[in-house]
């Protein structure tokens, strides 16, 4: 009975992350944590007070707001991260996915394991998110749980892109753009501190179309209990399609570049 | 990759097989990036047990006919067949059975010695005690038991080499390529390297290199091809290239440069006759001679004064200059 290839590199992936695992996890625990007292009780104050902002809102507190959204912001921010430097590393400086296209693994094989590490890579950041919201009794629900899949494919809605995009590049100089003028923004303007509806007319479309947008309305919908099904296909679908599109990417750039 | 493996279709007609097939069979082998013939339809044959080199200067093609070999870059023409099978469609089955040795070091700088062999044991499929018990024996083999636990990152260059050659052989492979395997070593790094080679061909392994080192490719190996431009110039055992392109000893002779007129010309002139032949380089005029010192008796005679003078066997590096007019390492 053998190993199927996609968990042999997940192996070797996770080799590498029990040396760092506990930065990850503080960092994907730490932060939600600062913005929920921060943002979500400090702010939350000032904005209950208004009821026209808890209106807006559509009749929940400002932090039962927040709290679901940052379970996909997590996502997203954790799956960049490691889809940027970590993947050109093992076409640059470790070398990591040469050294397995060398052995029976194909490029098809090698980005389909790391897809898989992604995905549970994800799994424990956003696991530390849900474990912060379950401190707090407005948010602690069974469906933070039904959450946390969302979340990871919102992850991997960004991580198999991204991935893709690393295996074609030489160096780095594109990664701070992508993560200040693409993540930052989508994280600041996609739905998760305040309802896109207050964006301005064009910009609104173009938060519709981001497989973030559509993580924080399910996650937050499965959080506070009001999910509204005839929703659920369409955001699901959604993120699904950048997920096979990433995938799809994956397959071609990694053997391009590990096959020339 | 157990579950794709199959049966060569060739095998079941084999029964009344005389001679046994080479390791590495290759005909009118091309690679092509683009416009640029990296590999210009070569032919080999590699022998089981051989050690067998590709010998030429950057550029010439042989990263990218190891990299072919390796079933890591798809041939554009011709045909490669690897342990008979086709490198085309069963290249997870042929690198399930070969190791190799890249030009650079692929290491996982986070982890340590024994869990690089480990995770690379583990690409092959074998189960990790196996694993631990190979790599326990390959670091004795490679001379690296004692920093098993330590960080790869703190290694020498040899040391990394060593480990790099290690990890190929944790799927205890038929094949061995190794691209350049000793560029960049200091020399006692280079003969400890060159000792652990010669010893896996003393236990059967085939060893497939390249190198632009003379000397490496005379210790190392059995049979070489020498390449320039992606086609393979000549071939040979490397006494029997010597014997064939050069001759038994070389005269170098270094002149003051630049004191009278073109310093290159200038002693071309008054050598001539001395020896089989001669090459002006840059730097030096080499005469290629039966009896150096003989030769330099006559140059002394004819009351030439140069400033440095050697008398030395001759090597594949003088092969090269003969069959390219150019010196290997530019």
């Amino acid at each position: 009975m053998s190993t199927p290839t996609t968990l042999r590199v997940w192996e070797s992936q996770a080799m590498v992350y029990r040396k760092i695992w506990r930065s990850h996890l503080l960092l994907a625990f730490g932060q939600p944590l600062l913005y929920l007292l921060a943002m979500g009780l400090g702010v939350g104050a000032l904005i209950d007070d208004n009821t026209a902002s808890v209106e807006s809102l559509g009749g929940i507190s400002y932090f039962e707001f927040l709290a679901p959204a940052l379970l996909a912001t997590t996502a997203m921010i954790s799956a960049g991260q490691a889809s940027l430097w970590e993947v050109l590393d093992g076409f640059l400086w470790s070398n990591r996915y040469r050294a397995m296209a060398a052995t029976p693994l194909s490029p098809t094989q090698i980005a389909t394991g790391l897809g898989l590490w992604h995905a549970t890579r994800t799994a424990i950041g956003v696991t530390g998110v849900a474990v912060a919201l379950a401190l707090f009794a407005d948010t602690r629900t069974w469906g933070v749980v039904a959450a946390v899949p969302v979340a990871v494919l919102c992850g991997l809605a960004f991580a198999l892109p991204l991935s893709a995009w690393s295996a074609t590049r030489y160096g780095g100089t594109s990664f701070p753009a992508i993560i200040r003028f693409g993540l930052l923004p989508m994280f600041l303007l996609g739905g998760a501190f305040f309802p896109i509806d207050q964006l301005p007319d064009w910009l609104e479309p173009v938060a519709q179309v981001t497989p973030l947008w559509h993580a924080i309305e399910l996650c937050r919908g499965l959080v506070i209990e009001s999910v509204d099904p005839g929703n659920v296909g369409v955001h699901l679908g959604v993120i699904a399609a950048y997920v096979l599109a990433g995938w799809l990417a994956c397959r071609v750039t990694f053997t391009r570049r590990l096959m020339p | 990759m157990h579950g794709n493996w199959r049966w060569p279709a060739s095998l079941p007609c084999r029964t009344v097989a005389t001679v046994p097939p080479s390791i590495i069979t290759a005909r009118d082998l091309r690679k092509q990036f683009g416009d640029f013939v990296a590999v210009d339809g070569i032919d080999f044959e590699v022998e089981p047990g051989e050690s067998f080199g590709f010998l030429g200067p950057n550029g010439a093609g042989k990263t990218s006919t190891m990299r072919m070999v390796g079933c890591v870059s798809p041939i554009t023409s011709g045909q490669l067949r690897i342990f008979d099978l086709d490198a085309a469609s069963d290249g997870a089955a042929i690198r399930a059975r070969m190791g190799v040795v890249p030009q650079a070091d692929q290491l996982d700088a986070e982890l340590t010695v024994v869990e690089n062999l480990v995770i690379y044991g583990r690409y092959f499929d074998i189960p990790r005690a196996e694993c631990r018990r190979r790599a326990a024996e390959l670091l004795e083999f490679v001379q690296l038991t004692e920093r098993a636990d330590e960080r790869v990152d703190p290694l020498s260059g040899g040391m990394k080499r060593r480990l790099t050659i290690a990890r190929s052989l944790m799927s205890e492979p038929d094949l061995l390529l190794l691209d350049e395997p000793t560029t960049g070593l200091d020399p006692q790094a280079r003969h400890i390297l060159w000792d652990r080679l010669y010893r896996l061909k003393q236990r059967g392994v085939t060893l497939v290199l390249t190198t632009h080192y003379m000397d490496e490719a005379e210790q190392l190996c059995d049979r070489l091809v020498v390449m320039d431009q992606g086609c393979i110039v000549a071939e040979g055992s490397p006494r029997g290239l010597i014997d064939q392109y050069a001759t038994r000893e070389v005269l170098e002779l270094r002149f003051v440069t630049g004191d009278v007129g073109d310093h290159d010309a200038a002693p071309a002139v008054d050598i001539a006759g001395i020896g089989d032949r001669s090459e002006t380089l840059p730097d030096r005029t080499l005469i290629y001679a039966h009896d150096g010192e003989a030769a330099l008796a006559e140059v002394h005679r004819r009351g030439l004064d140069p400033v440095g003078s050697l008398v030395r066997r001759s090597s594949l590096e003088d092969v090269f200059l003969r069959l390219t007019g150019r010196t290997l390492v530019d």
